[in-house]
Protein backbone atom coordinates (compact mmCIF):
# COMPACT_ATOMS: atom_id res chain seq x y z
CA UNK A 1 0.00 0.00 0.00
CA UNK A 2 1.28 3.23 -1.11
CA UNK A 3 0.25 6.23 1.44
CA UNK A 4 1.59 9.83 0.87
CA UNK A 5 0.60 12.07 3.64
CA UNK A 6 0.62 15.68 3.06
CA UNK A 7 3.66 15.53 0.90
CA UNK A 8 5.41 18.85 -0.62
CA UNK A 9 8.49 18.86 -2.55
CA UNK A 10 10.79 21.69 -4.24
CA UNK A 11 13.88 21.16 -6.17
CA UNK A 12 17.30 22.44 -5.54
CA UNK A 13 16.52 24.88 -8.11
CA UNK A 14 13.34 26.40 -6.48
CA UNK A 15 10.82 25.08 -8.13
CA UNK A 16 7.55 23.66 -6.27
CA UNK A 17 6.64 20.65 -7.99
CA UNK A 18 4.15 18.81 -5.53
CA UNK A 19 1.99 20.78 -2.60
CA UNK A 20 0.33 19.51 -0.15
CA UNK A 21 -0.30 16.37 -1.80
CA UNK A 22 -2.08 13.14 -0.03
CA UNK A 23 -2.78 10.25 -1.67
CA UNK A 24 -3.47 6.14 -0.60
CA UNK A 25 -3.52 3.68 -3.10
CA UNK A 26 -4.64 0.21 -1.84
CA UNK A 27 -2.74 -3.12 -2.49
CA UNK A 28 -4.05 -4.40 -6.15
CA UNK A 29 -4.94 -1.01 -7.14
CA UNK A 30 -4.50 0.49 -11.05
CA UNK A 31 -4.13 3.71 -11.13
CA UNK A 32 -3.31 6.39 -13.99
CA UNK A 33 -1.91 9.80 -12.96
CA UNK A 34 -2.49 12.67 -15.70
CA UNK A 35 -1.97 15.90 -15.96
CA UNK A 36 -0.09 18.54 -18.03
CA UNK A 37 3.55 18.86 -18.51
CA UNK A 38 5.15 20.11 -15.09
CA UNK A 39 2.31 19.30 -13.19
CA UNK A 40 4.13 16.82 -10.91
CA UNK A 41 3.42 13.13 -11.88
CA UNK A 42 7.05 12.26 -12.02
CA UNK A 43 7.74 14.14 -9.42
CA UNK A 44 4.99 12.31 -7.17
CA UNK A 45 6.19 8.26 -8.22
CA UNK A 46 9.97 9.20 -7.94
CA UNK A 47 8.56 9.33 -4.33
CA UNK A 48 7.29 5.86 -4.54
CA UNK A 49 10.22 4.55 -4.43
CA UNK A 50 12.51 6.93 -2.65
CA UNK A 51 14.26 8.52 -5.50
CA UNK A 52 12.97 11.74 -3.94
CA UNK A 53 12.27 12.32 -0.56
CA UNK A 54 9.57 14.81 0.53
CA UNK A 55 10.44 18.52 1.89
CA UNK A 56 7.43 17.81 3.61
CA UNK A 57 5.10 15.15 4.66
CA UNK A 58 5.66 11.60 4.36
CA UNK A 59 5.43 8.38 2.03
CA UNK A 60 5.02 4.99 3.38
CA UNK A 61 5.15 1.95 1.09
CA UNK A 62 3.92 -0.91 3.31
CA UNK A 63 4.05 1.00 6.62
CA UNK A 64 7.68 2.10 5.63
CA UNK A 65 8.53 5.71 5.68
CA UNK A 66 10.85 6.05 2.52
CA UNK A 67 12.95 8.26 4.01
CA UNK A 68 14.13 5.70 6.66
CA UNK A 69 15.11 3.15 4.32
CA UNK A 70 16.92 2.87 1.18
CA UNK A 71 16.38 3.28 -2.87
CA UNK A 72 17.79 -0.56 -3.53
CA UNK A 73 15.44 -1.53 -0.67
CA UNK A 74 12.35 0.03 -1.40
CA UNK A 75 12.61 -1.06 -5.09
CA UNK A 76 12.51 -4.70 -4.21
CA UNK A 77 8.65 -4.10 -3.78
CA UNK A 78 8.53 -0.76 -5.96
CA UNK A 79 9.38 -1.25 -9.79
CA UNK A 80 9.76 1.39 -11.36
CA UNK A 81 9.98 1.42 -15.35
CA UNK A 82 11.16 5.04 -16.63
CA UNK A 83 10.13 6.59 -19.76
CA UNK A 84 12.91 6.44 -21.92
CA UNK A 85 14.67 2.91 -22.55
CA UNK A 86 17.89 4.44 -23.56
CA UNK A 87 18.16 5.49 -20.16
CA UNK A 88 19.19 2.41 -18.79
CA UNK A 89 19.77 -0.05 -21.35
CA UNK A 90 23.56 -0.80 -21.14
CA UNK A 91 24.23 -4.96 -21.36
CA UNK A 92 25.62 -6.87 -24.41
CA UNK A 93 22.30 -8.42 -24.54
CA UNK A 94 19.05 -8.54 -23.85
CA UNK A 95 19.54 -11.10 -21.41
CA UNK A 96 22.24 -9.59 -19.21
CA UNK A 97 20.10 -7.04 -18.90
CA UNK A 98 17.61 -8.80 -17.36
CA UNK A 99 19.54 -10.47 -15.00
CA UNK A 100 21.19 -6.65 -13.87
CA UNK A 101 18.52 -5.79 -11.45
CA UNK A 102 18.30 -9.63 -10.11
CA UNK A 103 21.99 -9.61 -9.56
CA UNK A 104 21.76 -6.42 -7.54
CA UNK A 105 19.08 -7.78 -5.65
CA UNK A 106 21.31 -11.18 -4.93
CA UNK A 107 19.08 -14.26 -6.19
CA UNK A 108 20.46 -17.23 -7.06
CA UNK A 109 21.69 -17.85 -10.90
CA UNK A 110 18.99 -20.28 -11.06
CA UNK A 111 16.39 -18.76 -10.20
CA UNK A 112 17.94 -15.73 -12.68
CA UNK A 113 17.55 -17.84 -15.48
CA UNK A 114 13.88 -18.57 -14.50
CA UNK A 115 12.86 -14.88 -13.91
CA UNK A 116 14.84 -13.98 -17.43
CA UNK A 117 13.25 -16.85 -19.51
CA UNK A 118 9.37 -16.11 -17.68
CA UNK A 119 10.01 -12.31 -18.13
CA UNK A 120 11.13 -12.59 -21.78
CA UNK A 121 8.32 -14.61 -22.69
CA UNK A 122 5.91 -12.72 -20.82
CA UNK A 123 6.96 -9.32 -23.50
CA UNK A 124 7.34 -11.43 -26.75
CA UNK A 125 10.89 -10.62 -26.69
CA UNK A 126 12.52 -14.33 -26.43
CA UNK A 127 13.88 -14.05 -29.43
CA UNK A 128 16.40 -11.30 -28.80
CA UNK A 129 17.92 -13.10 -25.57
CA UNK A 130 21.06 -13.15 -27.09
CA UNK A 131 20.47 -9.88 -29.09
CA UNK A 132 22.06 -6.17 -27.88
CA UNK A 133 19.89 -3.95 -26.65
CA UNK A 134 20.92 -1.36 -28.47
CA UNK A 135 20.18 -3.10 -32.07
CA UNK A 136 16.36 -3.49 -31.64
CA UNK A 137 13.80 -0.69 -32.60
CA UNK A 138 12.56 2.21 -30.18
CA UNK A 139 9.33 -0.03 -29.20
CA UNK A 140 11.09 -3.09 -28.29
CA UNK A 141 13.61 -1.45 -25.93
CA UNK A 142 11.02 -0.33 -24.47
CA UNK A 143 9.81 -3.97 -23.64
CA UNK A 144 12.83 -4.79 -22.58
CA UNK A 145 13.21 -1.97 -19.93
CA UNK A 146 9.94 -3.35 -18.82
CA UNK A 147 11.04 -6.68 -18.69
CA UNK A 148 14.18 -6.13 -16.86
CA UNK A 149 12.02 -4.55 -13.58
CA UNK A 150 9.52 -7.34 -14.04
CA UNK A 151 12.16 -9.61 -13.60
CA UNK A 152 12.02 -9.11 -9.88
CA UNK A 153 8.45 -9.73 -9.69
CA UNK A 154 7.47 -6.22 -7.70
CA UNK A 155 4.34 -6.01 -5.63
CA UNK A 156 4.18 -2.32 -7.09
CA UNK A 157 4.78 -1.64 -10.44
CA UNK A 158 4.79 2.18 -11.69
CA UNK A 159 5.66 3.23 -15.19
CA UNK A 160 6.44 6.55 -16.49
CA UNK A 161 4.38 6.57 -20.30
CA UNK A 162 4.06 2.91 -21.19
CA UNK A 163 2.72 4.27 -24.32
CA UNK A 164 5.14 6.19 -25.76
CA UNK A 165 6.21 4.95 -28.89
CA UNK A 166 4.17 1.80 -28.93
CA UNK A 167 2.37 0.98 -32.04
CA UNK A 168 -2.00 -0.37 -31.31
CA UNK A 169 -0.53 -3.59 -30.84
CA UNK A 170 1.84 -3.56 -28.81
CA UNK A 171 -0.89 -1.29 -26.40
CA UNK A 172 -3.48 -3.67 -26.22
CA UNK A 173 -0.63 -6.40 -25.14
CA UNK A 174 0.41 -3.93 -22.53
CA UNK A 175 -3.67 -3.40 -21.30
CA UNK A 176 -3.77 -7.35 -21.61
CA UNK A 177 -0.62 -7.15 -19.57
CA UNK A 178 -2.03 -4.39 -17.10
CA UNK A 179 -5.18 -6.90 -16.10
CA UNK A 180 -3.15 -9.86 -15.79
CA UNK A 181 -1.03 -7.73 -13.13
CA UNK A 182 -4.43 -6.95 -11.81
CA UNK A 183 -5.22 -10.17 -11.30
CA UNK A 184 -2.33 -11.73 -9.43
CA UNK A 185 -3.40 -8.66 -7.06
CA UNK A 186 -0.55 -6.49 -7.78
CA UNK A 187 -0.44 -2.59 -7.76
CA UNK A 188 0.04 -0.84 -10.81
CA UNK A 189 0.42 2.91 -11.08
CA UNK A 190 1.12 4.43 -14.71
CA UNK A 191 2.00 8.31 -15.17
CA UNK A 192 0.55 9.24 -18.77
CA UNK A 193 -0.65 11.43 -21.62
CA UNK A 194 -2.67 8.81 -23.10
CA UNK A 195 -6.34 9.84 -22.93
CA UNK A 196 -7.66 6.97 -25.15
CA UNK A 197 -5.60 4.74 -23.66
CA UNK A 198 -6.87 5.37 -20.30
CA UNK A 199 -10.58 5.40 -21.51
CA UNK A 200 -10.06 1.85 -22.86
CA UNK A 201 -8.54 0.54 -19.26
CA UNK A 202 -10.50 2.37 -17.04
CA UNK A 203 -8.52 2.69 -14.03
CA UNK A 204 -8.70 5.17 -11.18
CA UNK A 205 -7.69 8.18 -12.70
CA UNK A 206 -6.02 11.23 -10.08
CA UNK A 207 -5.69 14.36 -12.11
CA UNK A 208 -2.90 17.06 -11.18
CA UNK A 209 -1.85 20.26 -11.61
CA UNK A 210 0.68 22.66 -10.64
CA UNK A 211 1.93 20.48 -8.01
CA UNK A 212 -2.10 19.51 -6.78
CA UNK A 213 -4.13 16.47 -6.95
CA UNK A 214 -7.36 18.29 -8.71
CA UNK A 215 -9.37 15.14 -9.03
CA UNK A 216 -9.51 11.81 -8.44
CA UNK A 217 -11.96 9.01 -9.14
CA UNK A 218 -13.03 6.26 -11.18
CA UNK A 219 -11.94 6.60 -14.77
CA UNK A 220 -15.45 7.29 -16.14
CA UNK A 221 -16.47 9.73 -13.94
CA UNK A 222 -13.06 12.13 -14.13
CA UNK A 223 -12.48 11.19 -17.59
CA UNK A 224 -15.99 12.77 -18.61
CA UNK A 225 -15.80 15.30 -16.21
CA UNK A 226 -15.95 18.50 -18.63
CA UNK A 227 -14.66 21.18 -15.80
CA UNK A 228 -11.68 18.82 -14.51
CA UNK A 229 -10.64 17.73 -17.76
CA UNK A 230 -10.58 21.60 -19.26
CA UNK A 231 -8.51 22.23 -15.63
CA UNK A 232 -5.41 19.75 -16.89
CA UNK A 233 -5.78 20.72 -20.57
CA UNK A 234 -6.98 17.26 -20.98
CA UNK A 235 -9.37 16.43 -24.20
CA UNK A 236 -12.46 14.20 -23.48
CA UNK A 237 -11.43 10.64 -24.84
CA UNK A 238 -13.33 10.10 -28.47
CA UNK A 239 -16.23 8.00 -27.41
CA UNK A 240 -17.36 10.59 -24.46
CA UNK A 241 -17.04 13.51 -27.18
CA UNK A 242 -19.30 11.54 -29.43
CA UNK A 243 -21.70 11.18 -26.50
CA UNK A 244 -21.03 15.09 -25.03
CA UNK A 245 -22.51 15.59 -28.90
CA UNK A 246 -25.22 13.51 -28.45
CA UNK A 247 -26.45 15.06 -24.99
CA UNK A 248 -28.97 17.14 -26.95
CA UNK A 249 -30.73 13.38 -27.93
CA UNK A 250 -31.22 12.48 -24.41
CA UNK A 251 -27.55 10.41 -23.81
CA UNK A 252 -25.97 10.66 -20.96
CA UNK A 253 -22.12 12.13 -21.84
CA UNK A 254 -20.74 9.38 -19.10
CA UNK A 255 -19.28 6.74 -21.68
CA UNK A 256 -15.89 6.09 -22.37
CA UNK A 257 -15.88 2.07 -22.99
CA UNK A 258 -16.32 0.74 -26.70
CA UNK A 259 -18.51 -1.60 -25.98
CA UNK A 260 -20.82 0.30 -23.31
CA UNK A 261 -21.38 2.76 -26.37
CA UNK A 262 -22.21 0.01 -28.69
CA UNK A 263 -24.56 -1.07 -26.47
CA UNK A 264 -26.28 2.01 -25.15
CA UNK A 265 -26.26 3.06 -29.23
CA UNK A 266 -27.98 0.22 -30.44
CA UNK A 267 -30.35 -0.24 -28.02
CA UNK A 268 -31.35 3.43 -29.20
CA UNK A 269 -31.58 2.39 -32.46
CA UNK A 270 -34.10 -0.37 -31.44
CA UNK A 271 -36.04 1.60 -29.89
CA UNK A 272 -36.37 4.43 -33.04
CA UNK A 273 -37.14 0.91 -35.16
CA UNK A 274 -40.22 -0.61 -32.52
CA UNK B 1 28.92 26.66 -14.02
CA UNK B 2 25.33 26.91 -15.67
CA UNK B 3 25.04 30.15 -17.81
CA UNK B 4 21.62 32.24 -16.66
CA UNK B 5 20.13 35.39 -18.71
CA UNK B 6 20.49 38.28 -16.57
CA UNK B 7 21.37 41.92 -17.21
CA UNK B 8 23.68 43.67 -16.08
CA UNK B 9 27.02 45.75 -16.88
CA UNK B 10 29.42 42.72 -16.37
CA UNK B 11 26.93 40.47 -18.68
CA UNK B 12 26.88 43.06 -21.36
CA UNK B 13 30.64 43.34 -21.39
CA UNK B 14 32.18 41.95 -24.74
CA UNK B 15 33.26 38.27 -24.25
CA UNK B 16 36.11 39.22 -25.77
CA UNK B 17 38.03 41.64 -23.82
CA UNK B 18 36.52 39.94 -20.83
CA UNK B 19 38.65 36.88 -21.82
CA UNK B 20 41.62 39.05 -22.20
CA UNK B 21 40.63 40.73 -18.67
CA UNK B 22 40.33 37.10 -17.15
CA UNK B 23 43.75 36.19 -19.39
CA UNK B 24 45.60 39.22 -17.77
CA UNK B 25 44.59 37.95 -14.61
CA UNK B 26 45.81 34.30 -14.87
CA UNK B 27 48.95 35.17 -15.99
CA UNK B 28 49.57 37.89 -12.69
CA UNK B 29 48.55 34.84 -10.57
CA UNK B 30 51.02 32.64 -11.94
CA UNK B 31 53.79 35.40 -11.86
CA UNK B 32 53.15 36.02 -7.84
CA UNK B 33 54.00 33.08 -5.63
CA UNK B 34 53.11 34.83 -2.10
CA UNK B 35 50.34 35.70 -0.40
CA UNK B 36 49.21 39.17 -0.51
CA UNK B 37 49.80 39.71 -4.21
CA UNK B 38 47.51 37.20 -4.47
CA UNK B 39 45.04 37.64 -2.04
CA UNK B 40 44.92 41.57 -3.72
CA UNK B 41 43.46 39.36 -7.10
CA UNK B 42 41.56 37.45 -4.67
CA UNK B 43 39.29 40.41 -3.86
CA UNK B 44 39.82 42.22 -7.04
CA UNK B 45 37.53 39.88 -9.08
CA UNK B 46 34.73 40.80 -5.95
CA UNK B 47 33.18 43.79 -7.47
CA UNK B 48 32.72 41.59 -11.13
CA UNK B 49 30.86 39.37 -9.15
CA UNK B 50 28.60 41.59 -7.15
CA UNK B 51 28.20 43.72 -10.03
CA UNK B 52 26.85 40.98 -12.24
CA UNK B 53 25.03 39.82 -9.06
CA UNK B 54 25.86 35.84 -9.35
CA UNK B 55 27.08 35.79 -5.63
CA UNK B 56 25.08 32.75 -5.15
CA UNK B 57 26.33 30.43 -8.10
CA UNK B 58 29.28 32.01 -7.83
CA UNK B 59 29.93 30.72 -4.21
CA UNK B 60 29.04 27.01 -5.78
CA UNK B 61 31.72 26.99 -7.95
CA UNK B 62 33.98 27.92 -5.38
CA UNK B 63 32.87 25.23 -3.32
CA UNK B 64 32.82 22.54 -6.08
CA UNK B 65 36.66 23.41 -6.26
CA UNK B 66 37.49 23.37 -2.65
CA UNK B 67 38.43 19.32 -2.62
CA UNK B 68 40.75 20.36 -4.98
CA UNK B 69 42.24 23.40 -2.88
CA UNK B 70 42.20 21.85 0.00
CA UNK B 71 44.42 18.44 -1.82
CA UNK B 72 46.33 21.69 -3.67
CA UNK B 73 47.46 22.63 0.69
CA UNK B 74 48.06 19.63 1.96
CA UNK B 75 50.71 17.90 -1.23
CA UNK B 76 52.43 21.55 -1.08
CA UNK B 77 52.55 21.82 2.76
CA UNK B 78 53.87 17.96 2.84
CA UNK B 79 56.75 18.26 0.16
CA UNK B 80 57.79 21.89 1.46
CA UNK B 81 57.78 20.06 5.19
CA UNK B 82 59.62 17.29 3.79
CA UNK B 83 62.11 19.95 2.26
CA UNK B 84 62.59 21.85 5.15
CA UNK B 85 63.93 18.81 6.85
CA UNK B 86 60.78 17.38 8.72
CA UNK B 87 59.94 20.78 10.60
CA UNK B 88 56.84 22.71 10.54
CA UNK B 89 57.67 26.32 10.04
CA UNK B 90 55.29 29.14 8.94
CA UNK B 91 57.01 29.76 5.92
CA UNK B 92 55.57 26.35 5.24
CA UNK B 93 51.90 27.32 5.99
CA UNK B 94 52.02 30.27 3.89
CA UNK B 95 53.63 28.88 0.77
CA UNK B 96 51.00 25.66 0.62
CA UNK B 97 48.49 28.85 1.18
CA UNK B 98 49.75 31.26 -1.23
CA UNK B 99 49.47 28.32 -4.00
CA UNK B 100 46.46 27.47 -2.85
CA UNK B 101 44.69 30.99 -2.80
CA UNK B 102 46.68 31.19 -6.24
CA UNK B 103 44.53 27.96 -7.86
CA UNK B 104 41.47 29.84 -6.41
CA UNK B 105 42.18 33.08 -7.98
CA UNK B 106 41.81 30.98 -11.11
CA UNK B 107 38.80 29.41 -10.90
CA UNK B 108 37.50 32.27 -9.15
CA UNK B 109 38.01 34.41 -12.53
CA UNK B 110 37.27 31.83 -14.90
CA UNK B 111 33.83 31.23 -13.23
CA UNK B 112 33.03 34.75 -13.01
CA UNK B 113 33.47 34.56 -17.06
CA UNK B 114 31.53 31.88 -17.93
CA UNK B 115 28.87 32.53 -15.41
CA UNK B 116 28.56 36.28 -16.98
CA UNK B 117 28.89 34.78 -20.79
CA UNK B 118 26.29 33.43 -22.42
CA UNK B 119 27.86 30.62 -25.00
CA UNK B 120 26.03 32.23 -27.76
CA UNK B 121 28.29 35.43 -27.11
CA UNK B 122 30.87 33.52 -26.67
CA UNK B 123 30.75 31.66 -29.90
CA UNK B 124 30.24 34.95 -31.97
CA UNK B 125 33.49 35.90 -29.87
CA UNK B 126 35.24 33.20 -31.15
CA UNK B 127 33.73 33.65 -35.29
CA UNK B 128 34.94 37.22 -34.93
CA UNK B 129 38.16 36.39 -33.62
CA UNK B 130 38.28 34.09 -37.42
CA UNK B 131 38.02 30.82 -35.56
CA UNK B 132 36.79 28.95 -38.53
CA UNK B 133 32.78 28.20 -37.76
CA UNK B 134 32.64 24.37 -37.68
CA UNK B 135 35.01 24.90 -34.64
CA UNK B 136 32.85 27.80 -32.67
CA UNK B 137 30.11 25.97 -33.12
CA UNK B 138 31.75 22.42 -32.03
CA UNK B 139 32.38 24.28 -29.31
CA UNK B 140 29.42 26.75 -27.82
CA UNK B 141 27.16 23.47 -28.88
CA UNK B 142 29.48 21.06 -25.91
CA UNK B 143 29.10 23.88 -24.03
CA UNK B 144 25.83 24.18 -24.21
CA UNK B 145 25.23 20.47 -24.15
CA UNK B 146 26.80 19.99 -19.97
CA UNK B 147 23.76 20.79 -18.16
CA UNK B 148 21.89 18.89 -20.40
CA UNK B 149 23.97 15.90 -19.88
CA UNK B 150 24.47 16.57 -16.41
CA UNK B 151 20.85 16.20 -15.99
CA UNK B 152 20.57 13.25 -18.29
CA UNK B 153 23.13 11.61 -15.98
CA UNK B 154 20.78 12.07 -12.40
CA UNK B 155 17.94 10.55 -14.83
CA UNK B 156 20.12 7.54 -15.58
CA UNK B 157 22.00 6.91 -12.21
CA UNK B 158 17.93 7.28 -11.34
CA UNK B 159 16.71 4.99 -13.53
CA UNK B 160 20.00 2.72 -12.00
CA UNK B 161 19.15 2.98 -8.82
CA UNK B 162 15.33 1.46 -9.22
CA UNK B 163 17.20 -0.99 -10.37
CA UNK B 164 18.78 -2.00 -7.21
CA UNK B 165 22.14 -0.69 -8.11
CA UNK B 166 23.83 0.89 -5.22
CA UNK B 167 26.70 3.08 -6.41
CA UNK B 168 28.10 3.94 -3.24
CA UNK B 169 28.47 -0.11 -2.16
CA UNK B 170 31.94 -1.96 -2.29
CA UNK B 171 35.41 -0.97 -2.25
CA UNK B 172 37.16 1.49 -4.21
CA UNK B 173 37.66 -0.79 -7.63
CA UNK B 174 33.80 -1.71 -7.00
CA UNK B 175 32.94 1.65 -6.51
CA UNK B 176 34.48 2.59 -10.39
CA UNK B 177 32.44 -0.82 -11.57
CA UNK B 178 29.33 0.58 -10.15
CA UNK B 179 29.54 3.67 -12.74
CA UNK B 180 29.54 1.62 -15.56
CA UNK B 181 25.71 1.41 -15.84
CA UNK B 182 26.01 4.81 -15.48
CA UNK B 183 28.17 5.65 -18.09
CA UNK B 184 27.35 3.39 -20.69
CA UNK B 185 23.84 4.62 -21.19
CA UNK B 186 25.16 8.32 -20.76
CA UNK B 187 27.62 7.54 -24.37
CA UNK B 188 25.16 5.77 -25.93
CA UNK B 189 22.95 8.74 -25.59
CA UNK B 190 25.43 11.71 -26.57
CA UNK B 191 26.21 9.93 -29.60
CA UNK B 192 22.52 9.10 -30.45
CA UNK B 193 21.90 12.85 -29.52
CA UNK B 194 24.56 14.38 -31.56
CA UNK B 195 23.50 12.31 -34.82
CA UNK B 196 20.53 13.47 -34.38
CA UNK B 197 21.20 17.24 -33.70
CA UNK B 198 23.87 16.43 -37.09
CA UNK B 199 20.90 15.19 -39.74
CA UNK B 200 18.44 18.52 -38.00
CA UNK B 201 21.12 20.94 -38.65
CA UNK B 202 22.05 19.41 -42.00
CA UNK B 203 18.35 19.62 -43.12
CA UNK B 204 18.68 23.50 -41.36
CA UNK B 205 20.88 23.78 -44.33
CA UNK B 206 24.08 23.74 -42.62
CA UNK B 207 27.43 24.92 -44.34
CA UNK B 208 25.14 25.87 -47.40
CA UNK B 209 27.06 29.01 -47.92
CA UNK B 210 30.78 29.88 -47.23
CA UNK B 211 29.75 33.55 -45.90
CA UNK B 212 27.49 33.18 -42.96
CA UNK B 213 25.96 36.19 -41.64
CA UNK B 214 24.83 37.01 -37.90
CA UNK B 215 21.81 38.22 -36.05
CA UNK B 216 23.57 40.23 -33.86
CA UNK B 217 27.09 41.51 -33.77
CA UNK B 218 29.91 42.56 -31.52
CA UNK B 219 30.64 45.97 -30.84
CA UNK B 220 32.63 47.81 -28.15
CA UNK B 221 31.42 50.10 -25.90
CA UNK B 222 32.44 52.36 -23.44
CA UNK B 223 32.65 49.74 -20.36
CA UNK B 224 34.53 47.41 -23.19
CA UNK B 225 37.08 50.11 -22.89
CA UNK B 226 37.27 50.69 -19.39
CA UNK B 227 37.49 46.91 -18.38
CA UNK B 228 40.58 47.18 -21.31
CA UNK B 229 42.42 49.95 -19.31
CA UNK B 230 41.79 48.06 -16.15
CA UNK B 231 43.18 44.86 -17.59
CA UNK B 232 46.60 46.80 -19.06
CA UNK B 233 46.39 48.59 -15.50
CA UNK B 234 46.64 44.94 -13.91
CA UNK B 235 49.33 43.77 -16.03
CA UNK B 236 51.39 46.75 -15.59
CA UNK B 237 50.93 47.07 -11.92
CA UNK B 238 51.94 43.27 -12.07
CA UNK B 239 54.99 43.45 -13.99
CA UNK B 240 56.03 46.93 -12.15
CA UNK B 241 55.89 45.01 -8.72
CA UNK B 242 57.22 41.57 -9.91
CA UNK B 243 60.18 43.77 -11.20
CA UNK B 244 61.03 46.85 -8.72
CA UNK B 245 59.13 46.43 -5.72
CA UNK B 246 60.36 43.37 -3.05
CA UNK B 247 57.22 41.60 -2.52
CA UNK B 248 57.44 40.79 1.63
CA UNK B 249 55.89 37.23 3.13
CA UNK B 250 53.19 37.54 5.99
CA UNK B 251 56.08 35.89 7.84
CA UNK B 252 58.73 38.48 7.51
CA UNK B 253 56.13 41.20 8.24
CA UNK B 254 55.04 39.68 11.35
CA UNK B 255 57.90 37.81 12.90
Amino acid sequence: MIVVEGVSFTYSGGVEALRDVSLTVKDGEFVAIMGQNGAGKTTLVKHFNGLLKPSKGTVRIDGVETTKTSIAKLSRTVGFVFQNPDHQLFSETVEEEIAFALKNFGFEEEVIQKQITWALNLLSLTQYRKTSPFMLSGGERKRVALASVLAWDPQILIMDEPTIGQDHEQKEKLRQFIIQLQAQEKTVVIVTHDVEFVAECNPRVVLMKEGKIVADGQGKDILTNLEALAQSSIVLPQIAQIFTQLTSLGFSRNVIDIYEAKGILLQAWGRRRT
Amino acid sequence: MKFRKVYSPIHNLDPRIKFIYVCAVFVAAILFGSILPLTALFLMQFPFVFLARVQRQWLRSLRGALFLAVFIFFTNFIFSFINAGYVIIASNVEFAAAMTLRFVVLVESFSVFFLTTSPDLLGLALEESHVPYEFSFAFTTAVRFVPVLAEEAQTIMDAQKARGLELEKGNFMKRIRNYIPVLIPLIVSAIRRSLELAEAMESRAWGATKKRTNLYGLTLHKGDFVLLGITMAILVVAFYVLLFVPVPTLTKLFL
